[in-house]
């Protein structure tokens, strides 16, 4: 057998068992009763928009330029971009270790599938909510929506890695899932969903760009806004974090699978 | 042809390494049946998660040019809010396989009726075991990996299990692994002890059998 024939081969293999594990994460996670499925969909919605409304109702800071509504949209939708997949891979491998009983499922199957589950299910409720709230006239239409996919696959590429990391890094230590939800939830307010980097003091905006979960919500905005919004990204940067984060990411998968004992 | 070369399994403890499987090597081509006693805590249950490739050797190299089973009617992957249906149709994703020809045999051999069509929550443990033994016969395998746990249920399961599988399938190869002699009699021509982890081949039953009972009157291994 030449390579590529089993390289094709693996490949094959590798979206059969994707395929099998996402049909069985959506009903094991959602059901079958009342909305199921569409509740991937949902509750990434009513996350948004309970956030929506809370914002609205404590009047926070915004750019007058921009309604709040839209504000909360878009900054939430990049927080579940870049949270969520990471917070279900830390539990991923305690709760489908069972799985690796079947030779073709390892564990990096098991948290892409979540992280693909994750990803959509933002991505559809962004797509959803940016449409409604932009109809109904809540939220001006995009200005650039090259700009708005751009920061959006970047947000998904930041989430990914982190992800990785943090799954493979939960079958070296359990210390690692603890440890995930302090630092998401301290990470949540510097993450640049609920301020603009434009409203910080020029040193602290140097800081908070560090984090390149900002960097991409930045660019997510002025795809959105326009030059409403001034806004400060740096992509390359973002992209550097990305892909560093990718290969720790990916290394420390590797390792794990060799160390997962069921 | 199953081979499995060299192979050592460690496991860190709180105290420790703890080499469970040291230097273990054999062969088993294809339609053999290979029994392996031990007693209990000898590795038996490792030995058979790294040929499922559940786990990874230490050290050491398994090659498996047969296609090789997972452990025989192991039901811990079942996922609780998934019917009956739901998980064959999972494994025969996982494999490969199309799950509709195989609904009439499983359904014939689990005897659940409706409770086929039940989150698996709802079942009672025999209704588990039975599933669980069904969806392992529902996918054919060159080898078949059988953990003693498949010693379990009534009679009458117990014979419609040994008619499937040694009876149906006595063409294909397969590893026993139990503390019982008398299953491996039946069914393998050789045996090999598990005994403070090496594999020690016997040319019969009986003299590994002999081997075995006499590890017994020792001191268990130190843990």
């Amino acid at each position: 057998m030449t390579a590529n024939v089993s390289l094709h081969r693996s490949f094959a293999i590798q979206l059969r068992v994707l395929r099998a594990l996402m049909l069985r994460e959506i009903i094991t996670r959602f059901g079958r009763e009342n909305l199921g499925v569409l509740w991937l969909i949902g509750e990434p919605m009513l996350f948004t928009l309970g956030v929506a409304g809370l914002w609205t109702l404590a009047g926070l800071r915004h750019s007058s330029a921009i309604p709040i509504v839209a504000f909360a949209v878009t900054g939430y939708s990049s927080v579940l971009m870049w949270r969520n997949s990471a917070s279900r891979c830390g539990a991923a491998l305690l709760q489908n270790k069972a799985l690796l009983f079947h030779r073709n499922v390892r564990a990096l199957d098991i948290f892409l599938t979540r992280i693909a589950l994750e990803i959509s299910g933002a991505t559809s409720s962004f797509i959803v909510l940016g449409t409604i709230f932009t109809f109904i006239g809540w939220m001006p239409p995009p200005e650039d929506l090259v700009k708005v996919l751009a920061g959006w696959v970047m947000l998904a590429w930041f989430g990914t890695s982190l992800a990785l990391t943090v799954g493979a890094g939960t079958s070296f230590s359990a210390v690692v899932e603890r440890v995930w939800h302090p630092i998401a939830y301290l990470l949540f307010p510097l993450s640049g969903a609920a301020f603009m980097v434009d409203w910080l003091p020029t040193n602290l905006q140097k800081l908070v760009l560090l984090l390149p979960m900002v960097n991409g919500v930045e660019l997510l905005r002025e795809g959105w806004f326009g030059t409403v919004v001034r806004t400060h990204y740096d992509i390359g940067y973002m992209a550097s974090f990305c892909l560093i984060l990718s290969l720790v990411g990916l290394y420390l998968q590797w390792k794990a699978d060799r160390r997962v004992d069921v | 042809m199953l081979s499995i070369e060299h192979v050592s399994k460690v496991y860190r403890t709180r105290h420790g390494l703890r080499t469970v499987l040291n230097d273990v090597s054999f062969q088993l081509e294809p339609g053999r049946h290979l029994g392996i006693v031990g007693r209990n805590g000898a590795g038996k249950s490792t030995l058979i998660r790294l040929i499922a490739g559940a786990e990874r050797p230490t050290s050491g190299v398994i090659r498996r040019s047969m296609s090789v089973s997972w452990p025989l009617a192991f039901g811990g992957a079942f996922q609780t809010h998934l019917t009956g249906l739901d998980n064959l149709k999972f494994v025969c994703r996982v494999y490969g396989v199309d799950y509709r020809p195989l609904v009439p045999f499983v359904e014939e051999f689990t005897e659940l009726g409706e409770y086929f069509r039940e989150p698996v929550m709802h079942y009672s443990h025999g209704m588990l075991t039975r599933l669980a033994f069904a969806l392992s016969m529902a996918i054919e395998f060159d080898c078949f990996l059988i953990d003693e746990a498949m010693v379990v249920g009534d009679v009458r399961f117990h014979e419609r299990c040994h008619i499937e599988l040694f009876q149906k399938r006595q063409d294909r190869a397969f590893i026993l692994v139990t503390h019982e002699a008398d299953v491996i009699k039946l069914y393998c021509k050789n045996a090999s002890v598990l005994h403070d982890g090496s594999l020690i081949p016997f040319p019969t039953v009986d003299e590994a059998y002999d081997f075995y009972l006499a590890t017994l009157a020792t001191r268990p291994p130190d843990r």
